[in-house]
């Protein structure tokens, strides 16, 4: 899933300037699940622009609704009601989110309250890693299921690299070394042997060297 | 504005309450006829678990002085890890309160086992002291912030930032 985490309630002040009808609009899926901007933590931020608002002796009324995902026309258009006559949207999604939300209710100024972090896993209650890249030429068939390109921190595709020690990385010691991983697994598997083919420089182009990238699935659309 | 002075005030105090061991000592303090300030409100939850930062943000909004969870001594939760859950949240809940502009003492996490009556009535004496050196809830007298860089230019603070005080 996408991985975010709340912007700092200052920063989220700053960027109302000037507004004095303010929705707080939460997205119910990935955001919602790392527990940064989903249903709960609008109530939250809802709740502390109230108060900090009371404090500073600024003039804004703020209300809060969720939609179950912001990256979906279809799902944006039940926040129609809630959103108009709103001088400002803090859209409490990810940055696809804010972007989609500000094209479906042009000309409406819309501000972020997470800032997108990475696409990744839920190690642990709290504690999020990530483990994908969206490189766009899947190699986990070969690297027994550990990406190298997200998790080793060279993105290297022949690796280790000499910086690796004791099966962690030499950017930080709490940072495990990708291919060690990899090595493990392919052994584990019985598959070291794949290990010594050598993997010739890749194509990014499918990655973000080719630019923006678009998805068009001509069999969906009808 | 804020008429009411620091330290001359009755504090409003909230207390969330576990059911099987805090609740359970207030209830024994009664019983006791053990004297503790009338200051604070209880209220019974049927774990700390069950606690969420909202609930304690909106018994501040609401113009509660100070607000505190109570929950079971370390290994003695019903339900194993509630009041692990409520203390860990307790510091996120106080970093809210500073970006906001309220002093991160007016929230705190305590453990009172059911048979630690006694302790329940420091704990309610220690909320009730902190509240009235912390004067006020500013969102209830109209004051500005108390904490934090707009406080100083508010003239709010007068004893600079304090340290987070350990439950």
């Amino acid at each position: 899933m996408i991985v975010g985490e709340r912007k700092p309630l200052e920063e989220i002040i700053e960027s109302l300037e000037g507004a004095e009808k303010v929705l707080v609009a939460g997205c119910g899926t990935c955001v919602a699940i790392c527990m940064a901007g989903g249903e709960k933590e609008v109530g939250m931020l809802a709740s502390e622009l109230k108060m900090a608002a009371k404090l500073r002796d600024m003039k804004i009324e703020v209300s809060e609704a969720t939609a179950q995902r912001q990256c979906d026309k279809e799902y944006l258009d039940t926040l129609k009601d809630d959103v108009k006559g709103k001088d400002v949207v803090i859209s409490m999604a990810c940055g696809i989110g804010v972007q989609y939300m500000a094209l479906n209710y042009e000309p409406m100024r819309v501000v972020p309250a997470v800032n997108t972090d990475f696409l990744g896993a839920n190690l642990d209650v709290g504690e999020w890693a990530e483990y994908c890249q969206s490189c766009g030429d899947c190699v986990l068939a070969d690297t027994g299921g550990v990406c190298p390109i997200a998790r080793c921190s060279k993105s290297l595709l022949n690796g280790p690299c000499g910086g690796s020690a004791d099966g962690k990385c030499e950017i930080d010691p709490e940072t495990e070394c990708a291919w060690q991983l990899i090595y493990d697994r392919m052994k584990a598997l019985g598959r070291l042997e794949k290990l010594t083919e050598i993997r010739p420089p890749r194509s990014w182009k499918t990655s973000r060297d080719g630019g923006p990238r678009r998805l068009v699935r001509e069999d969906q659309k009808a | 504005m804020n008429d009411v002075k620091k330290g001359d005030f009755e504090p409003k105090i909230v207390a969330f309450a576990c059911e099987y061991c805090s609740y359970t000592a207030a209830d024994l303090a009664g019983s006791m006829r053990l004297q503790y300030p009338a200051s604070v409100r209880i209220i019974l939850i049927p774990c700390t678990g069950r606690m969420d930062a909202i609930m304690l943000l909106k018994a501040l909004d609401e113009g509660a002085d100070a607000v505190f969870v109570s929950g079971c001594q370390p290994g003695d939760c019903h339900f194993l890890r509630g009041n692990y859950r409520a203390k860990a949240m307790v510091p996120g809940v106080k970093k809210m309160l500073e970006e906001i502009g309220l002093d991160p003492d007016r929230v705190e996490f305590f453990h009172v086992a059911a048979s630690e009556a006694q302790r329940w009535v420091e704990v309610v004496e220690e909320m009730t002291a902190r509240a009235r050196r912390l004067g006020p809830n500013p969102l209830r007298t109209g004051g500005g912030p108390e904490y934090g860089p707009l406080a100083e230019k508010k003239g709010g603070k007068e004893d600079g930032p304090r340290r987070q005080a350990s439950a």
